[in-house]
């Protein structure tokens, strides 16, 4: 800017830069008000979210199966443990694991565990009773979890996710 | 440029038009006298071969939605309602699924092309990365297109391509869930993929012409990678000249467009995609369509999401950036004894990510996808740099009529 133009410049604003600025504005928060109904229209709509909990009954599952009820659309494995399971899952280090978290902290009651059934890595379904520790192996990527649902090698960053669930009777549980 | 001819209105109809808008003079100077460089080779026909695809995509897409549903429990018979039922159905799908694949060659060859002979250069580069963003646009309608049959390999590879943004830090499973409107791919999901798989490939239109439009301002680069210094000397017009040659490039691509799709049309699918989506079984062995194959090869190659996430993204993101990368002045590789090698082991590098991408992640696959990865990004942000510094150069001809006849540049 020349020396010219500055001093031609008056120091204050003047009462027509502060109405630029505040039709700027109005239009700024107009064009954010009509944009967001056009963002938050692709979140989860009524529907999706009142399908949030599931009931299941549990006294059919016998001792050393697996079953996979499905929660929001995704799986959920609850897996009734053996004693020697139990017992695997909890003699663990939690220094061998790479998202250390111990079994107890994991389960409500130790012969049930119960985890969303999708590979914390992208979103595949672990298969059951597979891999190293006999808990689960995703055959995208080759992650491996362990008794408790605890990833232990492959690419996935974190352990199956344990839903929110509770003990509505002796052998219920209602997830989410 | 200048052209050849100028265009003068001939009829009255033309003047009276001329007057109001300048269509036909702006089609003669753009595609009829437009001045192209004479010595270009046939690998300069894939502009046209695009141009092509682009308009054959669109067309049986549009009549394929016609009769396709985006519903998840309709999504998949009606896929097999076209393949049974619709007059000439089986063809129309055929020629579209292979039409992907065949679109994603030439664009393959296209920007291997420009690689080889600098096309990218100054000045060149905005021209280069608005073809960087059709071929990222090409990407998405390929993938959210792969999606709409509603097999057990759409449903996947839509599980798996929306969960590489849960690798965000913070937001990422937010994002999600924003992308696929549940907490897990479903209906709406296949609705807005449907949306915008439609969308998308006008929106490629779009680029496409300011991507001809940058070609038009400076010219077409030619395989001696010397500008235009003389129009009569060094070019010939468009018309008749490359539009017959594209014309026979064309014909030539078609044969063996035709072949897969009338031949062997399933050759390049999988046959896990003819199973309906299942939300609670994972197929053992999932892998993308081919033309990902490199990039998923990168994506597993790297023990840890969100580094594999972010290599992912930058080895498309990082061609954005070869303008400047390559520190050589000289465009073409024909003059480049060292880049002209460095090219073929790259362009092998490319291949063998791609055969990795679709065998299992492990053992020595594994360990052969992390180093060709690595000499991936090492090619770009080292060897290029390094090699436009230390490299001599051979002798670059005056002109591009000086190149013809020295047997380093095919003629017309």
């Amino acid at each position: 800017m020349t020396s010219k133009e500055a001093a031609a410049k008056p120091a204050e604003p003047t009462r027509r830069d502060i109405l630029y600025i505040a039709t700027g504005v109005a239009a700024a928060g107009a064009v954010a008000g009509m944009a967001w109904p056009l963002i938050a229209q692709m979140n989860p709509d009524a529907s999706t979210l009142a399908l949030a909990s599931t009931e299941v009954d549990l006294s059919a599952v016998p001792e050393g199966q697996i079953v996979t009820v499905k929660w929001r659309g995704k799986p959920v494995f609850i897996r009734h443990r053996t004693p020697a399971e139990i017992k695997a899952a909890e003699d663990v280090q939690l220094s061998e694991l790479p998202d250390p978290e111990a079994d107890a902290k994991r389960v409500q009651k130790p012969q049930w565990l119960v985890v969303i059934g999708v590979c914390t890595h992208l979103g595949c379904i672990p298969t059951g009773k597979e891999g190293e520790f006999n808990g689960w192996f995703c055959p995208c990527h080759g992650s491996v979890y362990d008794l408790s649902g605890r990833i232990r090698s492959g690419p996935a960053p974190t352990n199956l996710e344990v839903p929110p669930y509770a003990f509505i009777a002796e052998n219920k549980i209602k997830i989410g | 440029m200048e052209g050849h001819s100028q265009y003068t209105p001939k009829s009255g109809f033309a003047r009276w038009l001329e007057r109001r808008l300048p269509i036909l003079s702006f089609v003669h100077d753009s595609f009829v006298a437009y001045p192209t460089p004479k010595n270009l080779n046939y690998m300069w026909v894939f502009g046209a071969i695009l141009s092509f695809m682009l308009v054959a995509q669109i067309v049986t897409g549009v009549v394929l939605a016609m009769h396709y549903t985006p519903e998840t429990t309709l999504a998949f018979d009606s896929v097999e309602k076209i393949m049974r039922d619709v007059n000439w159905g089986t063809v129309l799908r055929y020629a579209h699924a292979n039409g992907a694949s065949m679109f994603f060659l030439a664009v393959y060859i296209h920007i291997f092309r420009g690689m080889y002979y600098g096309s990218y250069k100054d000045p060149r580069e905005v021209l280069w990365i608005l073809g960087v963003i059709i071929f990222l646009l090409m990407m998405a309608t390929g993938f959210l297109g792969y999606v709409l049959p509603w097999g057990q390999m759409s449903f996947w590879a839509a599980t798996v391509i929306t969960n590489l943004f849960s690798a965000i830090p913070v937001v990422g499973t937010s994002i999600t869930t924003w992308l696929l409107g549940g907490y897990s791919v479903d209906n709406p999901t296949l609705n807005r993929f449907y949306a915008l798989h439609y969308l998308v490939p006008f929106i490629i239109v779009a680029i496409v012409i300011l991507h001809v439009w940058a070609l038009h301002v400076t010219g077409q680069n030619n395989p001696s990678g010397v500008e235009v210094k003389n129009i009569k000397r060094d070019t010939v017009p468009f018309t008749p000249y490359a539009t017959f040659k594209d014309a026979v490039g064309i014909a030539a691509f078609l044969v063996v467009y035709a072949w897969l799709a009338f031949f062997v049309p399933n050759y390049l699918g999988h046959p896990d995609n003819y199973i309906e989506a299942n939300p609670l079984v994972t197929p053992p062995h999932i892998v993308p369509e081919w033309y990902f194959l490199p990039f998923y090869a990168i994506l597993r190659a790297i023990p840890n999401k969100l580094l594999g996430v972010i290599a992912l993204f930058s080895s498309i993101l990082i061609t954005a950036a070869l303008p400047w990368l390559d520190t050589s002045k000289v465009k073409s590789a024909v003059y480049r004894p060292l880049f002209r090698k460095e090219f073929w082991v790259f362009l092998a590098v490319c291949i063998g990510l791609g055969y990795l991408g679709a065998q299992p992640a492990e053992g020595a696959f594994l360990w052969f996808a992390r180093v060709f990865s690595a000499y991936y990004f090492l090619h770009f942000l080292v060897i290029l740099p390094i090699i436009g510094k230390i490299e001599k150069p051979e002798p670059v001809p005056e002109s591009i009529e000086a190149s013809i006849g020295r047997g380093e540049t095919s003629h017309v």
